[in-house]
């Protein structure tokens, strides 16, 4: 492989996968509150 | 009849589930790769990531809020919005509709291709194999001559399961399956992946996929493209994200689920692209024929390129066919369950239905409809051309008038993002606006501009005018008009209304408080 090629690699793996496990960490730092549900339809 | 009481996630965590295995679906493994590849290479990486985070993510965002503030399925969720626009929450079940007509047909052939991967059964020439003795494809588009069996039966197969799968509702149903698809796909594509690594002339495949091109950058066409990957992928634009998220609690957080369900897409469609190129590579060597001649996209890259590279792998061949067209299926299998939700959630919410009786009924005739037309000789023809009609004049068109609506008429993003932010850690600033009510419709429009121009100029896939009237432009017009009708009937009293439309009422979450 070209180094262009192994350095685009790299890069869109730290930011797609990094992306995702960030974004995974921010929700998991703020848990949703138990208990406040919604109320049924009618 | 009395409203039932609204079904809920049992947890955040089988709702991430759900959302993500409808939009990782055949798109994100048959066509991220090849668009990435014929657009830039390494480079379309730019265009791509600034169209996941100035649409892909905004519309995600968009859709998670109209269905949490309005708690319905599209077609009550725009009402509740404003009367008038419930018709685009129809067309959005209409589109829906016709979507999981043909793509419940994609999974039955690759339920079939999991078997055939063992002994190989296509043989030296995987494509006469699949046109020819498979699906027994006609000569040419016209009326169902005769039905073909092998595609048949596992298509009914396929909808008894989805059928299922809803029947057992939200929580029991959708939830439960989604935490077992989710991790079973990730582990078949892991796997997939490392073995396609390990065969001779991946680092080739690999070099082609990533080599970037930076000069398409400066290509308008290549924006486009990253946009259409973007809209197409995340299963947004036709109801999906609108009736999972009316399933929440009421303190979720929007923001974060759609930035997790956003790069969680994107995620599995660079593995995606990798195994593939990986795999290309492998044949291109094996062949010794140069790796743009084999490149592939759709249909032909999974039925027939991937058959021949799995002929061609020298040891676990068996095992590698069996984790391809699994992964197939488990990712199918997901979105098309999440397609007919849309369908099913939207009849519950206008006749007040109990879930089993309406997903017998509404599952039962898509179900029906799917099986009468496809499994036929003239089945593949009606499939590419409604495929191309519903994607380019359905839910692309769709999604740019929801945006339009929403964001120009009736200007409720500002509500909108003060409901976003009322239960998100992440504050949505001035760019999700400036991405909903600029960015997202220029490019759309300028997609569908584009896709017109070139129809006018050429008849789709060279098929006869007659043919493209009827199967193309009849069926996306025809979703528009029966959506049309369909909101000019009436509501009972209490149907469209309760106390989570009160909900709808003001911005953020009424009666908790706020953060």
């Amino acid at each position: 492989m070209s180094v262009g090629a192994i350095a685009m690699m790299v890069i869109a793996m730290v930011i797609v996968w990094g992306g995702l496990a960030g974004a995974v960490a921010l929700l998991r730092r703020h848990p949703d509150r138990p208990g406040e549900d919604a109320e049924p339809d009618s | 009849m009395p409203q039932q009481p609204r079904e809920q996630w049992a947890t955040r965590a089988g709702f991430l589930m759900a959302a993500i295995g409808s939009a990782i679906g055949l798109g994100n493994i048959w066509r991220f790769p090849y668009i990435a590849y014929d657009n830039g290479g390494g480079a379309f990486l730019l265009p791509y990531l600034i169209a996941l985070l100035t649409a892909g993510i905004p519309l995600l965002i968009l859709e998670y809020t109209i269905g949490h503030r309005f708690r319905g399925s599209p077609p009550r969720a725009f009402r509740r919005m404003s009367g008038p626009t419930e018709a685009i929450g129809w067309w959005q079940v209409a589109i829906c509709f016709v979507i999981a007509t043909y793509y419940a047909v994609i999974i039955a052939w690759a339920v079939r291709f999991v078997g055939f991967s063992i002994g190989r059964q296509w043989g030296d020439d995987p494509e006469a194999f699949l046109n020819e003795e498979f699906l027994q494809v006609a000569e040419g588009p016209g009326m169902v001559s005769s039905y073909v069996a092998g595609v048949a039966w596992p298509l009914v197969g396929v909808w008894a399961c989805t059928l299922l799968v809803l029947a057992f509702g939200v929580q029991r149903g959708i939830e439960r399956a989604n935490k077992v698809f989710i991790p079973l796909l990730a582990a078949l594509f892991v796997l997939l992946v490392v073995r396609a690594l390990f065969l001779p002339g991946a680092a080739a495949g690999l070099d082609a996929f990533f080599t970037p091109d930076w000069s398409a950058v400066l290509d308008g066409s290549v924006w486009v493209a990253a946009y259409g990957q973007i809209f197409f992928s995340l299963s947004i634009g036709f109801g999906i994200m609108i009736t999972y998220a009316s399933y929440l609690r009421r303190r979720a957080d929007l923001t974060g689920s759609a930035l997790v369900a956003g790069f969680a897409n994107s995620s599995f469609e660079l593995l995606a692209g990798i195994g593939v190129f990986a795999a290309l590579g492998f044949m291109a060597a094996s062949s010794g024929i140069a790796l743009d001649e084999v490149v592939e996209s759709g249909i032909g890259l999974a039925f027939v390129a991937f058959p021949q590279i799995i002929s061609a792998i020298p040891a676990g061949a068996a095992l590698f066919g069996v984790l391809f067209f699994g992964s197939l299926v488990v990712a199918g299998f997901s979105s098309l369950v999440s397609i007919v939700q849309v369908i099913v959630a939207a009849v519950q919410d206008r006749t007040g239905l109990r879930r089993v009786p309406a997903v017998l009924t509404v599952g039962g005739a898509t179900a029906l409809v799917s099986v009468a037309l496809f499994p036929t000789r003239e089945g593949l023809y009606l499939l590419d051309v409604a495929d191309h009609f519903i994607n380019q004049y359905g839910v692309a068109l769709a999604g740019l008038v929801a945006v339009v609506v929403v964001a120009w008429v009736l200007r409720r993003l500002p509500a909108l993002q003060a409901h976003a932010d009322a239960t998100s850690a992440v504050v949505l600033g001035r760019w999700w606006r400036i991405a909903l009510g600029l960015i997202t419709p220029v490019v759309l429009g300028w997609m569908m501009w584009d896709s017109l121009a070139t129809e006018l100029g050429e008849n789709y896939g060279d098929y006869p005018t007659r043919f493209l009237v009827i199967a193309g432009w009849g069926l996306a017009l025809g979703a528009i008009v029966i959506s049309a009708l369909i909101s000019l009937i009436p509501w009972k009293r209490g149907m469209d209304t309760g106390t989570d439309a009160a909900a709808g009422s003001e911005p953020g979450v009424p009666g908790k408080g706020g953060r």
